[in-house]
C-alpha cells in the first residue's frame, strides 16, 4: 500500500451558484500519493474540508474510469490537465511533483454556464444531439444485420468518430468556445456509414443550426480541440462536416 | 412452495413469447396518446424503453441523476453483447444460449424469462446496426464475434473496448431524437426520491431536482425503474461513483419485493486495490480472457518479476483444473479460483492480492499469422511479438491504455495485475414475466430487477438483457397493464397521495442536513463496504453473517446519530445526495446478509463456505433452495421471505461442469 509524501497548493474556482460571482480559493493538502487519480485527490480535500466544518467543493464525475465524459476540471490551463488522451478522472497525480501548484477551474464557455464550482451545463449538447445525432429507425424496423455489409475501413472511422465521450473538452479549450469538434464527430460517425445516408445532409443542416442557437463560437482551424480531446478525435471529422454542410445546399432537396 | 404468481403464459417453452405477443391486449394509437409513462434512469434499460414507449405513442418522461442521459454506467460496459446469431457457424442457437445462461446462471433463473431473452437476442443486433452503431467488422464487412466465458460458442459482438458505449449512444440518440419531437420530456439532475401509490397502484414519483433541492411532483399511469444495479453498498466496485439502489429501494420500502439480494457478481479481471485512498475499482474487460492466460507462480511467496519466472514454474491454474473451459470459465469461478490462490500464499505484487494476466502466447500466436499474410516465412521471435502487439492494440488498445494510465506499469511488457472486484447484481427488484414488481403499475427493468441471471451472469448477457427488456419485452408486456388504464385521467399531483409522499422526502431530507455529526457520510461509507467485502463478499459463512448483520445494524443507528451533511437542501449539495443513497445501503446491506444467511447453500455468485464439494466447488442443494427469496419489506426495517418456485421442465439441473 502506498503512502503519499506530495504536498499541493491548490487553487479551486469556488462559485455558490450561477447567480453569483466566483473566486479562485487556496487551499493546502499534505501526504498525497502518487498512485492517487487527481479525483482522488479531491476526495481527500472534500473530506478535509467537511471535517472542518466547510463545504465540500462540487465537481462533476461518475464512472472514473474515462468514458463517461463526466468530469470536466480545466487543470493549469488544459482541460482534463497536463497528459494528453486522458480525462480529468485518469490522470493521475504520478503527474505532478511534490510542492506543485495546481490552479483548477471549471469549463469556460458562454454555452456551458457554472452551475456550482467547478460543475457546468453542458445540456447544450443534448440539444445538439436532439437535432439530428440519430438515425431515424423506430424499433422494430430492422433488417438482418448482416444484410448491409459495411467496409472495414469505414466502420473503423465511423467507430473512431463514435468514441467521443461528450466531455466538452473540445469548447472548454477553443478560443472561440466552438463545439464543432463534438458536433463534427457525431456528424461523421453517421455520415461515414450507409445508414446514415438517407438523412446524411437534413442532419448536417439541423444540428450545425442548433450548435449555432446554442451560442458556440466558430472554427477558426487552430487545432486545440484535437490536441485536448481526451478522446483523439480528429480535425478531419470538422473539415468532413463542412463539405457535407457545403453540399447540403447543392445535393439536398430539403432545407432545414 | 410458490406463493408468488410470475405470470409465466401457459404453453410450450419456445411458444410462449410468440403466442403472449399475439395475444396481449393492444392500446389504440390516440389511447396511447393520453397515457403518461414515467421512466427512472437512462442507461441501456431505461433510454431503450423511453425511446421505444414514445415511438409507440405514449407519453413518456424519463429521469437521470446525471447531467445528461449518455453518462448512465451502461456506458463503462466493455467487452460485448452476446446474440444467438450463429454468424460463426459454430453450432449457437436460441437454445443453445438460453442453456448457457441457466446452467451460467447455476439454476438459479427462470427458464421462460431466459428463453425470451436468448430469442430476442439476435432483434437487438440488428436494431443497434440499423441506429449506426459502429459494431467490429471483418474485412468482407460482415460483423466479428468473439467468445465470452461460459460457452463455448462465439456470439459476442463488440466494439473494440468499448461497446456499452457504443450501444449507450445508440440508444442515447434514439432517446434525443424523441426528445426533439417533443414525445420524451427528459430530466437530467433528477433523483428520484419516492414511488406514489394510489389504490394501491405505481401512479407516479417524486423527484428532487439536484441543482435547485426542489421536490417535484410527477404522474404516471405506470412507472418503470431501470436505475441499475447495487454493487456500491461495497463502496469499492467496478460502478460509477453515482449508482445506487435509492430509487429501487424506495419502491421496496413500497412494497415491491427485492429477490435474491445477495446475488453478487465479483468480476475476476479487474485492477488491484493500490491504498486506502481508493474510490473504485476499474475493471479489465473479460473478453481479454479470450487472449490472456491466467497464472500464479508455482512457488509460495515467489518475488521474482513475472518475466524471471520460467514457463515451468507457472500455474496456468484455470487451465489446470478447468481443462475444457480453461481460462474461459464463468466469472465466479475464476474468481473463486484467484482467491484460493493467494489465501494459498500464491499471489503475486506488492499486496500479493492479485494473479498475472499474461498475453505473451497469443501476442506471439497473432504475429505468426500475420508474418504469414505478409509473406515473412519462419519470422523471428521479435518480428512475431512485434506484428503480434498491433493485433493486441487493435482489439484491446484502450483496455491496456486504462491499465497503464491507472498503474503506472506497461501491460504490452508486463503481464497485467488482476483480482477480482464487485461488478454486477444479479440480485433486485422481483418481477414477474410481465417484468411487473409486485406493485401494481410499478416496472422494473435490467439490472436493477432480478430475473434473467439467475446465481451468476455470464459476460456480455448484461448488455443483452438491459436492451431486451427495453426494446423488445417492457414495451409489449406494458401494454397488458396500459391497455386496462385507458379510462384513467392524469391524477393532479395534488392530491394526498402526492402530498404526503413528498413529505415523507422531504422529512428524510430535512433529518440528514439536522443532524449536523461528526463524520461524513464516505465515513459510513466505506466501514460499510468493509463489513460487506469481510462478511457478504466473495465467499460467506454463517458465523460471519451473523456479525455482519449485528455490525451494519449498529452502524445504521450510527449513521442517524453522526453523519454530517454540510450545506442546505435548496442547491446543489452532493453530499446530501450520497448521504440518501448510503442510508438506503445500509439498509440494503443488512438485507443482503439476510438473504446469504437464510440460503444454507453455494450457487453462483453465492458462496458459503459450509456448503463447498471436496475439490472446492460450489455445492447447490436443489431440494431446499430451487426457489427465488423475495422479500417483503417490513416496518422497523424487517423483512418477511416469499418465495417462488423455480421450475426446471426443459433443461436437466445438473451438477454445473467447467472440467
Amino acid at each position: 500500500m502506498s503512502t503519499g509524501n506530495m504536498n499541493l497548493t491548490l487553487k479551486v474556482w469556488r462559485q455558490k451558484n450561477n447567480k453569483t460571482t466566483g473566486a479562485l480559493v487556496d487551499y493546502k493538502l499534505a501526504d498525497i500519493s502518487p498512485d492517487m487519480s487527481f479525483l482522488e485527490m479531491f476526495d481527500v480535500l472534500n473530506e478535509q474540508l467537511i471535517n472542518k466544518g466547510e463545504e465540500p467543493v462540487v465537481f462533476d464525475h461518475d464512472c472514473r474510469e474515462g468514458i463517461c465524459g463526466m468530469c470536466s476540471m480545466f487543470i493549469n490551463g488544459r482541460p482534463h490537465g497536463p497528459k494528453d488522451l486522458v480525462t480529468t478522472c485518469q490522470l493521475h497525480m504520478r503527474s505532478f511533483k511534490d510542492g506543485d501548484t495546481i490552479v483548477v477551474e471549471p469549463w469556460r464557455a458562454a454555452a456551458f454556464p457554472v452551475v456550482k464550482d467547478l460543475t457546468v451545463d453542458r445540456s447544450a449538447f443534448d440539444r445538439v444531439i436532439a437535432a439530428g445525432g440519430f438515425i431515424s429507425v423506430n424499433t422494430g424496423n430492422a433488417q438482418d444485420a448482416n444484410n448491409l455489409p459495411i467496409p472495414k475501413m469505414q466502420a473503423d472511422a465511423a467507430f473512431e468518430a463514435a468514441a467521443c465521450i461528450g466531455c466538452g473538452a473540445c469548447v472548454a479549450t477553443c478560443k472561440n468556445a466552438s463545439a464543432m469538434l463534438f458536433v463534427s464527430a457525431k456528424i461523421s460517425q453517421l455520415a461515414l456509414l450507409p445508414q446514415g445516408q438517407p438523412e446524411r445532409y437534413r442532419r448536417v443542416q439541423s444540428m450545425v443550426a442548433q450548435m449555432d442557437a446554442e451560442g458556440f463560437g466558430n472554427c477558426t482551424n487552430t487545432g486545440a480541440c484535437e490536441a485536448e480531446c481526451p478522446k483523439g478525435i480528429s480535425l478531419e471529422n470538422i473539415a468532413r462536416m463542412n463539405r457535407d454542410f457545403a453540399s447540403a445546399k447543392f445535393v439536398s432537396e430539403e432545407t432545414v | 412452495m410458490s406463493d408468488l404468481n410470475s405470470n409465466i403464459p401457459e404453453g410450450e417453452l419456445t411458444n410462449k413469447w410468440t403466442k403472449f405477443k399475439s395475444s396481449v391486449a393492444l392500446v389504440n394509437p390516440s389511447n396511447k396518446r393520453s397515457i403518461e409513462v414515467i421512466i427512472v434512469g437512462s442507461g441501456l434499460a431505461g433510454a431503450s424503453a423511453a425511446a421505444t414507449l414514445a415511438e409507440m405513442g405514449y407519453k413518456v418522461k424519463c429521469f437521470c441523476f446525471q447531467d445528461s442521459p449518455r453518462r448512465a454506467h451502461s456506458i463503462a460496459a466493455q467487452g460485448g453483447i452476446n446474440a444467438a446469431k450463429n454468424y460463426q457457424n459454430d453450432g449457437d442457437s436460441t437454445y443453445r444460449l438460453f442453456y448457457d445462461t441457466i446452467k451460467g446462471g447455476d439454476y438459479r433463473a427462470r427458464e421462460a424469462n431466459v428463453h425470451r431473452l436468448a430469442e430476442v437476442s439476435a432483434n437487438i443486433i440488428d436494431q443497434c446496426v440499423a441506429q449506426g452503431v459502429p459494431l467490429a467488422r471483418e474485412y468482407g464487412g460482415l460483423l466479428d464475434n468473439r467468445s465470452f466465458g461460459g460457452t463455448q460458442v462465439q456470439r459476442t459482438f463488440y466494439a473494440a473496448g468499448q461497446t456499452g458505449q457504443q450501444l449507450l449512444l445508440g440508444a442515447y440518440s434514439a432517446l434525443e431524437r424523441q426528445i426533439g419531437m417533443g414525445k420524451v420530456e427528459m430530466y437530467t439532475r433528477h433523483e428520484m426520491l419516492e414511488v406514489v401509490k394510489i389504490d394501491g397502484k405505481a401512479r407516479g414519483i417524486i423527484a428532487r431536482n439536484l441543482i435547485t433541492g426542489e421536490l417535484e411532483r410527477h404522474f404516471g399511469h405506470a412507472v418503470v425503474l431501470g436505475t441499475g444495479g447495487y454493487g456500491n453498498v461495497f463502496y469499492l466496485s467496478t460502478n460509477a461513483m453515482g449508482s445506487n439502489v435509492t430509487a429501487a429501494w424506495k419502491a421496496h420500502k413500497q412494497g415491491a419485493y427485492f429477490a435474491n439480494p445477495c446475488y453478487t457478481q465479483i468480476h475476476p479481471t479487474c485492477i488491484p486495490v493500490s491504498g486506502d485512498h481508493q474510490s473504485k475499482l476499474t475493471l479489465m474487460s473479460e473478453s481479454l480472457r479470450n487472449d490472456g492466460r491466467i497464472w500464479v507462480p508455482k512457488k509460495k511467496d515467489d518475488n521474482r518479476k513475472a518475466s524471471e519466472i520460467p514457463e515451468d514454474e507457472r500455474d496456468y491454474y484455470l487451465e489446470r483444473r478447468y481443462p475444457a473451459f480453461g481460462n474461459l470459465v464463468p466469472r465466479d469461478v475464476a474468481s473463486r479460483a484467484a482467491k484460493e490462490r493467494c489465501d494459498a500464499g500464491y499471489g503475486v505484487g506488492a499486496s500479493k492480492l492479485a494473479v498475472y494476466l499474461d498475453f505473451k502466447a497469443n501476442t506471439e500466436r497473432y504475429g505468426k499469422i500475420e508474418a504469414s499474410k505478409a509473406g515473412i516465412h519462419n519470422p523471428d521471435k521479435e518480428t512475431c511479438m512485434r506484428l503480434g502487439t498491433a493485433v493486441i492494440k487493435e482489439k484491446y488498445g484502450n483496455l491496456f491504455d486504462m491499465y497503464a494510465q491507472i498503474t503506472g506499469e506497461n501491460p504490452y511488457e508486463t503481464p497485467m495485475r488482476i483480482y477480482p472486484a464487485v461488478h454486477y447484481t444479479m440480485g433486485g427488484l422481483w418481477v414477474d414475466y410481465n417484468l411487473m414488481t409486485s406493485v401494481p403499475g410499478l416496472y422494473c427493468t435490467g439490472e436493477a430487477n432480478f430475473s434473467d441471471h439467475g446465481a451468476n451472469r455470464l459476460g456480455a448477457s448484461a448488455l443483452m438483457q438491459g436492451l431486451a427488456d427495453g426494446y423488445f419485452v417492457l414495451p409489449y408486456t406494458i401494454g397488458a397493464y396500459l391497455s386496462k388504464e385507458i379510462s384513467v385521467k392524469a391524477i393532479p399531483t395534488d392530491h394526498p397521495a402526492f402530498v404526503e409522499a413528498e413529505a415523507k422526502a422531504k422529512g428524510i431530507l430535512d433529518t440528514l442536513i439536522n443532524i449536523k455529526g461528526t463524520k461524513s457520510v464516505d465515513h459510513f461509507h466505506k466501514r460499510l463496504g468493509h463489513i460487506m467485502w469481510e462478511k457478504c463478499g466473495m465467499a460467506r459463512n454463517a458465523e460471519g453473517l451473523n456479525e455482519a448483520i449485528t455490525e451494519i445494524r449498529a452502524l445504521r443507528a450510527e449513521f442517524w446519530k453522526d453523519v454530517r451533511v454540510p450545506g442546505t437542501s435548496d442547491e446543489l449539495n452532493t453530499e446530501l445526495e450520497k448521504a440518501g443513497r448510503v442510508a438506503d445501503f445500509i439498509e440494503l446491506g443488512e438485507l443482503m446478509c439476510i438473504d446469504a444467511l437464510n440460503r444454507n447453500e453455494s450457487c453462483g455468485g453465492h458462496f458459503r463456505e459450509e456448503y463447498q464439494t471436496e475439490e472446492g466447488e460450489a455445492l447447490r442443494d436443489d431440494v431446499d433452495y430451487a426457489y427465488v427469496a423475495a422479500w417483503e419489506f417490513k416496518e422497523g426495517v424487517n423483512f418477511e421471505l416469499h418465495k417462488e418456485e423455480l421450475k426446471f421442465e426443459n433443461i436437466k439441473v445438473a451438477q454445473r461442469s467447467y472440467k
